[in-house]
């Protein structure tokens, strides 16, 4: 999607964020012009059609996972559900133990929220996955205390984009009698989920990934058996006391509508961004020493993660401006430590630090991959061929042997 | 409809919306992104941010956006009891839930926490803080003006006591912006909260303006956004719409102290004629907020009858128009709990009309009167 007007880049960092659909803004609009109304007002018709309308979006979001409107809480978005559900769930279950469980790889929002209980007097193991990205369901028993309280781990990691086994890690989780929290912000409208056979207690969701607006999201809170939080946000005792706060309709309704797309149209889209990605791949990996970072198989369409050998991460990014892309997570790419993501694949520096993720979707055109892919290998061509140390990798040099000099 | 109602929340103006369409569709990236999308979502927040700050005379580097007033003052709260483990809170006893229920929350954490009443005409008295909670109070929230009565505190005299003791001061000028004026500087106060929705800006943003003496904790960790105080990916159409608010809540105000001031009065004799009693009648008050109860009247049904004629009213606050619970506010003045059970609240906006509040004092005398010949009848 090239947008002429500003001549802006060609946009491939839908992980980072998506446009909002056409269609979810033109729903939105009417929430904060004329139906501006408060849905906590419950004495006229501003307050009444406010109300209806969230609880309309409140049943599309249930829909798309297949749950039970009761069990959908809103948030101002992933980061507040996945603050919301950790220590909101551990806070409630503290008598039973201390101890959570997540992943390495997780997302910034759930580490430094676990991070945050430790502080609080909770142990917590950051467990490392396999160099594909995916968690050993036997390394994961063994972690399993008998004071575990709480596990987290993401459906659908932002920046490698494989697709965890939630199942398994739930069954483990109940027959352990372990909460089990999920975020997934990365995965609605690209992976199924059905809450209804999913062992999962609490789920986290963002508009903003999925062409809904940003600054709303929402948390999953299984009724059967019931899961209990303890609330973060005290105050009118808005969403059933577990949230409190002005609900801002438009952005409900956005989200709502963004769902409800979602639902719709995820089958055959998927099939067209699987193609994209499938072209994509293949083009990239023409290019010499390049390694895809993640499962390639229990992968999204939309993610390819690729470290080109040789090439210096600063100086990639800078050379190929006429697209936007992320190197590691956008919301620490304004750092340029490597990405903490592939460091925990086992990745060395050099290659975490000259991977740029590709993140597609729903307005990616088949000319948008054909000019990434000849914009890719122009420019890796050039900085090559400055690169003393692709010099001598193509001389046969064994650069792991080499000894450098101090200076 | 007339919409009678502007202190739960306001209609969006079309200036706003005009500003944060383009954030809507075309303009999308993620502020945290390094190409030019997210620098342009980057750079739109810091003017937004700017224009914030300016509404309210504080440095930009003090705004934090928040997704709601009821999110400032949580974070206010658990950041001060994070950063401070010996705090004692205190609070005046009108303060909206999101003050009260944080800071409730806190006792079994065990801190110190003192709920400070307010007098019989809403206002709150330094000197009606017990001597031996004053020695070791730490920290004061006092709103600066009244979702429900309207009444606007001293608060410039709060808060130097506050200062002279030491004790660290926060208001909700949630209410009071746009309405009257807000100094930040001025006040020379520790933290303020503000929201976007009560001034013609859209839901699900506000703010907590924090002076950089004081240490806060983060109240949601993730990304590091809000130079780590509030993680989460920047709402940045509400941002922008914010920011124009704000910068058109000073034209507001003016109209407010003018126009709409005037338009209270009038509505506020014809209440009086009617027999209805306005609570905090003579305190110094929101030129917008009329906070009144009729003996032998209830209040719910007044409520409904104004409604099918096409009048939005409310009763209490928003936040609690769906239990029947009388107004927290109202009892702990010291109101009679069947006068507090009738409460209804008019808020008037920027742009009600003269001819508005005609119809609506026309309506009234019709229907008071009406309600009070069936009262008659049942006695």
């Amino acid at each position: 999607m090239k947008n002429k007007l500003y001549d802006m880049p060609i946009y491939m960092d839908y992980s980072a964020t998506t446009p909002v659909d056409p269609r979810v803004a033109e729903k939105m609009i009417p929430f904060i012009t004329e139906d501006f109304g408060n849905p906590a007002s419950r004495s006229h018709p501003y307050g009444w059609t406010a109300e209806k309308a969230v609880e309309n979006a409140r049943k599309e979001i249930a829909l798309l996972v297949n749950a039970d409107p009761r069990e959908i809480v809103w948030t101002s978005g992933a980061t507040e559900s996945n603050n919301l559900a950790i220590k909101g769930a551990s806070n409630f279950y503290s008598k039973k133990g201390k101890h959570i469980i997540t992943l390495a790889t997780e997302h910034k929002a759930v580490i430094d929220a676990v991070r945050e209980c430790e502080r609080n007097g909770y142990e917590a193991t950051y467990m490392e996955p396999e160099p594909n990205g995916l968690l050993d369901i036997e390394k994961f028993k063994s972690t399993i205390r008998p004071d575990t309280v709480l596990v987290s781990v993401m459906l659908v990691n932002n920046e490698i984009g494989v697709i965890q086994d939630i199942k398994a890690i739930g069954d483990i989780c109940r027959e352990n009698n372990i909460i089990f929290h999920v975020d997934a912000a990365q995965a609605t409208g690209k992976v199924k989920i059905d809450l209804e056979t999913l062992p999962v207690d609490l789920m986290s969701f963002s508009a903003h990934k999925t062409y809904g607006p940003k600054g709303v999201g929402a948390l999953y809170v299984r009724r059967k058996p019931r899961i209990r939080i303890e609330p973060q946000m005290h105050g009118g005792g808005h969403e059933r006391g577990m949230r409190s706060g002005t609900l801002a309709t438009h952005q409900i309704v956005g989200m709502g509508e963004a769902f409800r797309i979602a639902r719709e149209e995820m089958d055959e889209e998927n099939n067209r961004i699987e193609n994209l990605q499938a072209k994509l791949l293949k083009g990239l990996t023409e290019i010499e020493e390049t390694y895809i970072n993640g499962d390639l198989e229990k992968r999204v369409p939309h993610n390819l993660n690729i470290s080109f050998n040789y090439v210096e991460g600063e100086s990639l990014i800078m050379a190929i401006k006429g697209i936007a892309v992320s190197s590691g997570s956008a919301c620490t790419s304004a750092s340029l430590e490597p990405s903490y993501v592939l460091r925990a694949l086992g990745r060395s520096d050099e290659l975490a630090h000259s991977s740029i993720r590709f993140s597609i979707g729903r307005f990616t055109t088949e000319s948008d991959v054909e000019f990434t892919i000849a914009l890719l290998k122009e420019k890796i061509d050039k900085l090559r061929e400055l690169s003393p140390l692709w010099e001598m990798f193509k001389d046969g040099v064994d650069l792991e042997k080499v000894e450098w000099a101090e200076h | 409809m007339i919409y009678l109602d502007n202190n739960a929340t306001t209609a969006l103006h079309p200036e706003v919306l005009k500003e944060m369409l383009p954030f809507l569709t075309s303009q999308h990236g993620n502020p945290a992104s390094n190409h030019t999308f997210g620098r342009n979502a980057h750079t739109a927040i810091e003017e937004a941010r700017e224009k914030v700050a300016i509404s309210v005379n504080a440095h930009p580097s003090q705004v934090i956006f928040t997704s709601s007033g009821t999110e400032s003052n949580n974070t206010i709260i658990n950041g001060i009891a994070k950063a401070y483990p010996d705090s004692h809170f205190g609070f005046s006893s009108i303060e909206h839930p999101c003050i009260s229920e944080p800071i409730k929350s806190l006792v079994h954490q065990g801190f110190m926490v003192s709920e400070i009443p307010v007098d019989s005409n809403g206002i709150f008295n330094v000197s009606d803080i017990p001597d031996e909670k004053r020695q070791s109070l730490t920290f004061l929230s006092v709103m600066m003006a009244n979702n429900e009565t309207g009444v606007i505190q001293n608060i410039s005299e709060i808060a130097n006591w506050a200062r002279e003791n030491k004790i660290q001061f926060h208001t909700d000028a949630v209410q009071a912006l746009g309405k009257i004026k807000v100094d930040f500087e001025a006040l020379d106060i520790d933290a303020m909260t503000i929201s976007s929705h009560k001034i013609y800006g859209p839901q699900g943003i506000a703010a907590l303006i924090v002076n950089k003496k004081i240490d806060l904790s983060p109240f949601m960790q993730g990304g590091g956004q809000e130079k780590g105080l509030r993680s989460g990916t920047e709402n940045i159409a509400a941002i922008i719409g914010f920011g124009k608010a704000c910068e058109r809540s000073n034209q507001n105000r003016v109209r407010f102290e003018q126009n709409i001031n005037l338009l209270k009065l009038t509505l506020e004799k014809a209440l009086i004629e009617l027999g209805a009693i306005i609570f905090c009648e003579n305190s110094r008050r929101l030129s917008n907020t009329t906070f009144f109860s009729f003996k032998n009247i209830d209040g719910s049904t007044l409520l409904t009858a104004l409604d099918r004629k096409g009048f939005a009213i409310a009763s209490g606050s928003a936040c609690s128009s769906n239990n029947s619970e009388p107004s927290h506010v109202l009892l702990s003045m010291g109101v009679d709990l069947d006068l507090a059970q009738g409460a209804l609240r008019v808020s008037l906006g920027v742009e009600t009309t003269e001819n508005e509040i005609n119809d609506f004092i026309e309506t009234l005398k019709n229907e008071v009167n009406r309600l009070k010949q069936l009262t008659a009848v049942a006695a």
